[in-house]
């Protein structure tokens, strides 16, 4: 079931993103999102760690010990990428030259803030580069299972230290894709199979129900 | 000035409880041969500042799990669970700087900037702490520029004035770190005569270099 529903995630996600856009994907579900890009469109990555024009994971034997990704992965670069040190890529992303990122989260709340980054006392990976993604990049959208087993992780307001206030613009689960809005959150979009009442059950925020409620296309 | 010198003549200048940074990003374009000195020599008590604290078998990681260090100043220490663990058993310390902004207090200590303002960090654990400027309407956290007494970094061709090309994504903080520390030694992968790298590539110039070393692996 998992595997599938990062994929629904994924999918749907890739159909936000628009040709030529300059685009950062987070480490995990996020990076699955480059798999699915539409026909036609075509997008410039942006690697935090330091360049843009992110290509594909190289085949066994090819690798570069000097090319990875921001969670040191081997990668590959397109024709026409770029290098830079960190003060430029963060220049890039603090500046507004990054059209969107995908992000995951633990919790995101009513207002669009987001909470990624640590549990107090259990988990504390650190912000890396997602505070400054969320401040400097023009659209945030988050990817991530909809609940924490039924628990919501799709809260009034978030209780774990935020990764930015009111940062968020879409939120896209297995289940359904959520606009922030200045009215709060609305309920865009239902997964295949999914009804409102689910989305409640595994909610735990005011949602408004959009009068044109789609399903959401995730072939 | 010859600039070369071999890993036991770097170790003069590593002392316990130095303040270091070092360059790289989970251990790309971290200058191993430095990492493997201070584990062999027995430095302890260092402050490290550095993107990450690497893993564990990798990069500052190393310097970690074998309790060489007393305080880190990173953006990440994820994806070495040792970190964590250091921390939360407070033997550790831990600042954990947003990545930008930790790019941009490398810079401004570089650059004989005061500090920058940013809004990475508004509304988080972030500010606590630190001065809030309002610009033109908009609140930005005042982030202080950072300083080491040495900067550890590592090149992929270095010429024997100390030009720097760092190869693809090995560049990242090593740069920024050329410029903040009061001594900044590089592990070159390859060392060459001068001229040999175009001065268009040049991307850290020698003359803030202090000193060379060779055997960086690639």
């Amino acid at each position: 079931m998992s595997i599938n529903a990062k994929e629904i995630i994924a999918r749907r996600i890739a159909k936000e993103l628009k040709d030529g856009d300059v685009v950062n994907l987070g480490i995990g579900l996020p990076t699955m999102v480059a798999n699915f890009l539409p026909k036609g469109v075509q997008v410039v990555l942006q690697s935090e760690n330091g360049f843009v024009g992110l290509g594909n994971t190289p085949d066994k034997g090819l690798e570069d010990v000097d090319v990875v990704n921001a969670g040191a992965q081997f990668v590959t670069i397109n024709d026409g990428a770029a290098y830079f040190d960190s003060a430029m890529s963060f220049g890039i992303i603090r500046g507004g030259h990054v059209d969107v990122t995908v992000l995951g989260a633990l919790e995101v709340d009513e207002n669009g803030s987001l909470a990624n980054y640590m549990i107090p006392g259990k988990m504390i990976p650190g912000m890396g580069g997602a505070m400054d993604l969320v401040s400097g990049a023009k659209k945030v959208i988050i990817g991530m299972i909809h609940s924490a087993k039924g628990n919501p992780k799709i809260l009034k307001e978030c209780t774990l230290p935020l990764t930015a206030v009111c940062g968020v613009d879409l939120i896209v689960t297995e289940m359904a894709v959520i606009e922030v809005t200045e009215n709060g959150l609305v309920l865009k979009e239902l997964a295949p199979g999914i009804n409102i009442n689910d989305i409640l059950r595994e909610t735990d925020a005011h949602l408004t129900i959009d009068d044109n409620l789609k399903t959401m296309d995730i072939l | 000035m010859n600039k070369i010198i071999s890993i036991d003549d770097v170790m003069e200048h590593i002392h316990d409880g130095m303040t270091i940074m070092v360059g790289g990003f989970m251990g790309v374009g971290t200058p191993e041969i430095f990492i493997n000195a201070i584990l062999d020599k027995g430095i302890k008590d260092l402050t490290i500042i550095a993107n990450d604290t690497g893993l564990p078998d990798r990069g500052i990681g190393r310097l970690v799990v074998e309790k060489r260090l007393k305080k880190v100043i990173a953006s990440h220490i994820g994806l070495n669970p040792e970190t964590g663990k250091q921390m939360n058993d407070k033997v550790l310390e831990v600042e954990l700087v947003p990545q930008g902004t930790l790019a941009e207090r490398i810079r401004c200590g570089g650059h004989g900037l005061g500090g920058v303002l940013t809004p990475t960090g508004i509304g988080t654990l972030v500010e606590e702490n630190k001065e809030k400027i309002v610009v033109n309407g908009i609140a930005y956290l005042l982030e202080l520029p950072l300083r080491a007494e040495l900067a550890l970094i590592r090149g992929s061709i270095v010429d024997k004035v100390g030009n720097v090309f760092y190869n693809a994504s090995t560049r990242n903080f090593n740069p920024l770190m050329a410029m903040a520390a009061d001594k900044v030694i590089v592990g070159a992968q390859r060392i060459v005569e001068v001229k040999e790298i175009d001065p268009n590539n040049v991307m850290t110039p020698g003359i803030l270099v202090d000193y060379i070393v060779g055997g960086e692996k690639p």
